[in-house]
């Protein structure tokens, strides 16, 4: 960043509120316990390559006494008053809320995300899907879902390192509250605020056995997936491991819900509102160093004001403040792993190599932990390879078009179809493109945001069936 | 080819009041009504010699016959030839899926009212040939009179079930819903795109009918496969789907092993979604299902048990195949 | 290089009343929730140690110390200048206020006071708050301010004017008041809480610095709603772009409502990452304020002694 004369000052959150302990077990039938056969595996922070903790790495073996323990504590979980389920995920909300500090800072050193971004979006909506689901659990005779709509039985649920512990409340709450009980499998890579949420079910005294929380690679996941005891899948991931999930399970009477990923167009026309546009467009990118299955990674702008937008997004891009996770002041923080970064940096080359033209702001960025900065490719055309793979990480792709009617062919020009964004301040052709997107979840004049009450999931590629709202309950019903 | 619903797609209200089902010349079937087709032509000199029907495949509005130029013989249930039926290839069902797909837009871009006439219309088609069907569907499934009758009846039925559904399932299925925040933020369910229908082997026009008709009410395409033994109501069918309002390509119809012809479209990747309810065989629908990850389609499994196509069938299969969008603006001055 | 003409590029849009509508009507639409949630975002950030203590001198030395009561005699101002020249009387490092800000009728007793310090004299005018008189008194207001001494007349646009679309009588207006403040800088106010929506406070801003404004202001602070983040966000937007377009540099002046150091951080911040270093200067950015400067000082005390300091610790002027 260029010397400015306003310089924010370090403002790092404390860690005090988060100690983390040097080893930590898997969490079955209530309680911690290493893996069987002793393995473990380190969580480490991705800002700073600092080792956080030994976490077990979970076997075949914890895996199934994992599923037996959902499995024994099925019939009274299910069998209870929903209105008694009700009240231990609204224990469990409440629990959220008071320890969100601690949660918040968790979740930032081990994922690398910015604590501002933990604190004011994770967290606020972990404790409000928690909230939501609470309240569903004694009224799934109302839900639409016939008079009676039952449990499936076991839920092995496995999730992403994107958002660990929001991923595991959009899995979790509507299971618990549907009557389900749940073997969740947390990423290698961000363990800890997953077995943080198990402390909070032993404190909420949840059922022993209701909630398990197995750690570990993709291994345990496979183990979990394959497992005959389980009933339902759900898995958030890339759209490669989704499809061999669905293969696995294929000719098993598991449901099977899928949230994967994205290459989602972020289109501006010319009579957008271009401050707000902007803004968009780099939340839609840059929220989260741009790990989001729903990013607006292809920016889609019309001709007639790509100068201007790009002029005022490459500004507003150079205010972007890369850095420290746990700085109330980062904008970008670490990229998750070694691995998602080298994916990147291959992309992104691939992209240069292909010809387009690369830009980032002048960044600093740290010596330790895995950085990327915010990158912006212009003149991508549709066959670009960053055009179409998901990248994952901090860069935007920007194309642009001429008509509504290109702008719709390019942005359904994907195998994905999760997220779709409109900037217009016509309100008849932001109805007219919201039709024509083949996207589970279109942003006008807005992007990136999401609600405990708001159904999410994709078209196409991006995965089957609905997390949030009364949608999301389908997925955990026998329907 | 010439399409009898060019005007009633239009979104206004008064033509599709005014189309299809004012016209008084498209209330009969332009193809010649069969006398009989449930048996084999009886050597009585006596009469003429009955003219026997050619059945062919339906892709894209057309009647072509198999690219294999392939048929094999149907039988009824005792084993007596009925007639020979196109055995599709893995090509027919390579055209039958682009027939469908070029159909996609504008049907589900459709109003769902206008998709709701159209589809009754089918009913009232099939009302019109139900002796036709009755003597069919006996023949194929070995059925009384009686009960074939029943089962035209409930078919009739059920495709009037359905299409009532078109303009009343993005109420039941969509919802508005109040974030916590400044935005207007609303759920619709939308068709998922191209769905091929594994039609069911147990049930030759009733079971068929209650897997198509509820992908079309919203807003896919399909491709068809109708059951092996039993193709010939199915054949009709589409007759009846030609005749009607449905335009080309919005219902693809094949016959011929449903072995060979899942495979391809469980692999297609322009396929979004694939009903197995007549891959019987359980190796089968696995291999299908596994087949149909590759870009994630949507799968309905067969059920485990037999299916009673006379119960209420619910809104199961209708809302299997549609996707539901949400989207959020803000709300502010 | 830029023109220093003002206006230049733009000159051509002001020649009648359609191509001024035209114009401003053909500016980006504002999206009041994305506007505000980028204002609310700004917000969170973290103003600590030497970043504080740089961005309170700064936000000090801003500060256009108001008085504008009924009530106002030549005692109160002058105990206000005292207070503006030399804020915290157990600290002389402390800087002074860029102003005091006061009626036309107290510019002569403001000037007098000042004398020698350095600090200017704002005087309010063209019939403050309402702006309701005919033209030919507002003129005379300006000049008797001007006249006074006033070395900075902060104006009210005709509200009623505007919001009618009668856009080029509110320019003219402006123009002419312009002209009466000859060498004094002219700030328009322009009201922003009786614009109601963020489009006629991105019209409004345009509409003042085409008419030759040097800064725009956000509100008189008599009326319900007066400087928010999320207006001043926008006019900062618009000082940005109205200089990249013209070459023209415009200050910012949100006035009414801002009374504690944390709110006059948050400004500073949205002056600081929405239109840059060019405008973190007395001399582009200033606070309407009467209450403000205590708390300043008190945070002030806070960062240099390391407690908490309290009313008494700080002058009542």
């Amino acid at each position: 960043m260029t010397a400015m004369k306003f310089e924010y000052a370090p403002a790092p959150e404390s860690r005090s509120t988060a100690a983390i302990a040097s080893s930590h077990g898997l969490f079955i039938d209530g309680e911690f316990r290493p893996a069987a056969g002793g393995k473990v595996f380190k969580s480490i922070a991705p800002a700073s390559e600092e080792v956080l903790s030994e976490v077990a790495h979970a076997g075949a073996d914890d895996v199934h006494a994992a599923v037996e323990a959902a499995r024994r504590a099925f019939p009274r979980w299910s069998g209870l008053p929903g209105a008694e389920r009700a009240k231990y995920l609204f224990r469990i909300a409440r629990l959220i809320q008071e320890r969100s500090r601690e949660l918040a800072v968790l979740e930032s050193l081990d994922n690398g995300k910015p604590i501002r971004e933990s604190r004011d979006v994770d967290l606020p909506l972990v404790a409000a899907h928690f909230f939501y689901y609470a309240g569903w659990a004694d009224k799934l005779p109302h839900a639409g879902f016939g008079p009676d709509p039952k449990p499936l039985g076991v839920a092995g649920q496995v999730i992403p390192w994107n958002f660990p512990l929001l991923m595991l409340a959009w899995k979790i709450a509507p299971a618990l509250a549907t009557g389900n009980t749940v073997v969740l499998k947390p990423a290698e890579t961000t363990p800890l605020t997953a077995l943080r949420f198990a402390e909070i079910c032993r404190q909420a005294a949840l059922p022993p056995g209701v909630v398990n929380i197995v750690t570990g690679d993709g291994t345990a996941g496979a183990a979990l997936v394959e497992h005959p005891g389980v009933d339902k899948i759900a898995f958030t991931g890339s759209t490669g491991v989704g499809r061999r999930i669905a293969r696995t399970v294929a000719g098993t009477r598991k449901k099977l819900t899928l949230e994967l990923g994205g290459k989602a167009a972020n289109i501006v026309f010319d009579d957008a509102p271009l401050d707000q546009a902007v803004e968009g467009i780099v939340n839609g990118i840059f929220f989260n160093q741009g790990h989001v299955c729903c990013a607006g990674s292809r920016l889609l702008v019309q001709e007639s004001v790509a100068e201007e937008l790009l002029g005022a997004l490459k500004r507003r891009m150079a205010t972007l403040r890369v850095g420290d996770p746990l700085d109330k002041n980062t904008d970008v923080g670490a990229i998750n792993s070694a691995a998602q970064l080298a994916r990147i940096r291959e992309l992104a080359d691939a992209g240069s190599a292909e010809g387009a033209e690369r830009w980032s702001p002048p960044c600093e960025l740290p010596a330790d932990g895995y950085w990327f900065p915010p990158t912006l490719f212009t003149g991508v055309t549709q066959a670009h390879r960053i055009a179409r793979e998901e990248i994952f990480g901090p860069v935007l792709s920007v194309l642009t078009f001429r008509t509504p009617e290109e702008a719709v062919a390019k942005a359904n020009n994907t195998p994905y179809g999760l997220s779709a964004g409109i900037w217009t301040e016509k309100g008849s052709r932001i109805l007219w493109l919201a039709g024509q997107l083949r996207a589970g979840v279109v942003w006008s004049n807005t992007f990136n945001k999401f609600d405990p009450t708001s159904p999410f999931g994709g078209y196409q590629e991006s995965g089957y069936g609905r997390e949030g709202g009364r949608h999301g309950l389908g997925a955990y019903l026998d329907v | 080819m010439s399409d009898p619903m060019s005007d009633s797609m239009s979104d206004s209200m008064s033509d599709s009041m005014s189309d299809p089902m004012s016209d008084p010349t498209s209330e009969q079937p332009h193809t010649p009504e069969r006398t009989d087709g449930s048996a084999m032509p009886k050597p009585e000199h006596a009469t003429p010699l009955a003219v026997l029907k050619t059945y062919k495949l339906f892709i894209g509005g057309a009647f072509p016959r198999s690219e294999s130029g392939r048929v094999y013989e149907v039988t009824d249930p005792q084993g007596n030839w009925l007639a020979n039926a196109p055995l599709a290839s893995r090509k027919d069902a390579r055209d039958a899926v682009a027939a469908a797909r070029k159909a996609f837009p504008r049907w589900s871009g459709a109003t769902a009212y206008n998709r709701g006439q159209v589809l009754y219309r089918v009913a009232e088609l099939l009302q019109g040939r139900r002796d036709q069907f009755r003597a069919e569907v006996a023949a194929a499934e070995g059925l009384s009179k009686a009960q074939a009758r029943a089962a035209v009846e409930a078919a009739v039925d059920r495709w009037v079930w359905y299409a009532g559904w078109t303009d009343k399932v993005t109420q039941i299925a969509g919802s508005s819903n109040p974030v916590a925040g400044p935005y207007f933020n609303l759920s619709s369910p939308e068709p998922t795109g191209v769905v091929a229908v594994l039609a069911p082997q147990d049930s030759s026009l009733l079971g068929l009918v209650s897997v198509l008709a509820p992908v079309l009410a919203g807003g896919n395409t399909a491709v068809l496969v109708a059951g092996e033994r039993t193709p010939l109501p199915a054949l009709s069918l589409a007759e009846v789907l030609a005749t009607s309002d449905v335009p080309a390509g919005v219902v693809n119809v094949l016959s011929g092993r449903t072995a060979e012809l899942g495979p391809p479209l469980a692999a297609h990747q322009d396929v979004n979604a694939i009903d197995l309810t007549g891959a019987a065989d359980p190796a089968l629908a696995a291999e299908l299902e596994a087949t149909a990850a590759e870009n994630l389609k949507r799968v309905r499994r067969p059920a485990v048990d037999a299916e009673d196509w006379t119960a209420d069938p619910g809104t199961s299969r209708l809302l299997a195949f549609l996707e539901t969008k949400t989207v959020w603006h803000p709300m502010g001055v | 290089m830029p023109s220093t003409a003002p206006a230049l590029p733009l000159a051509d849009v002001t020649v009648s009343d359609a191509a001024l509508r035209r114009f401003l009507h053909g500016l980006p639409g504002v999206d009041a929730v994305g506007l505000e949630s980028r204002a609310a975002a700004l917000g969170t950030r973290s103003i600590k140690t030497t970043a504080k203590s740089y961005a309170i001198d700064l936000a000090i030395s801003m500060i256009d110390l108001t008085t504008l009561e009924g009530s106002d005699t030549p005692g109160k101002v002058r105990s206000l200048c005292a207070k503006g020249a030399a804020p915290d009387p157990s600290d002389r490092s402390v800087p002074a206020v860029a102003a005091i800000c006061v009626y036309s009728d107290m510019v002569r007793e403001a000037k007098e006071a000042l004398r020698g310090t350095g600090i200017a004299v704002a005087s309010v005018a063209t019939a403050f708050p309402a702006g309701r008189a005919a033209r030919s008194v507002k003129l005379a207001d300006t000049r008797e301010a001007v006249a006074a001494g006033a070395d900075e007349v902060d104006m009210v646009i005709d509200r009623g004017a505007f919001l009618s679309g009668r856009y080029l009588q509110v320019f003219e207006e402006i123009t002419a008041v312009k002209a009466a403040c000859g060498e004094a800088h002219l700030k328009v106010i322009l009201e922003n809480g009786e614009l109601a929506t963020y489009d006629a406070i991105r019209r409004a801003s345009w509409l003042a610095m085409l008419a030759g404004a040097d800064f725009i202001k956000t509100s008189t602070g008599k009326v319900a709603v007066n400087a928010t983040p999320a207006n001043t966000l926008l006019m900062l937007e618009a000082v940005r772009d109205f200089r990249a377009t013209t070459g023209r540099q415009v200050g910012v002046k949100p006035a009414g409502g801002i009374r504690t150091a944390k709110d006059a951080l948050k400004y500073l911040v949205l002056v600081n990452e929405t239109a840059g270093d060019d405008w973190l200067d007395p001399a582009w950015f200033r606070f309407g304020a009467s209450s403000l400067l205590n708390d300043l000082l008190m945070q002030r005390q806070k960062l240099t002694t390391g407690r908490y300091s309290g009313p008494d610790y700080v002058t009542v002027d």
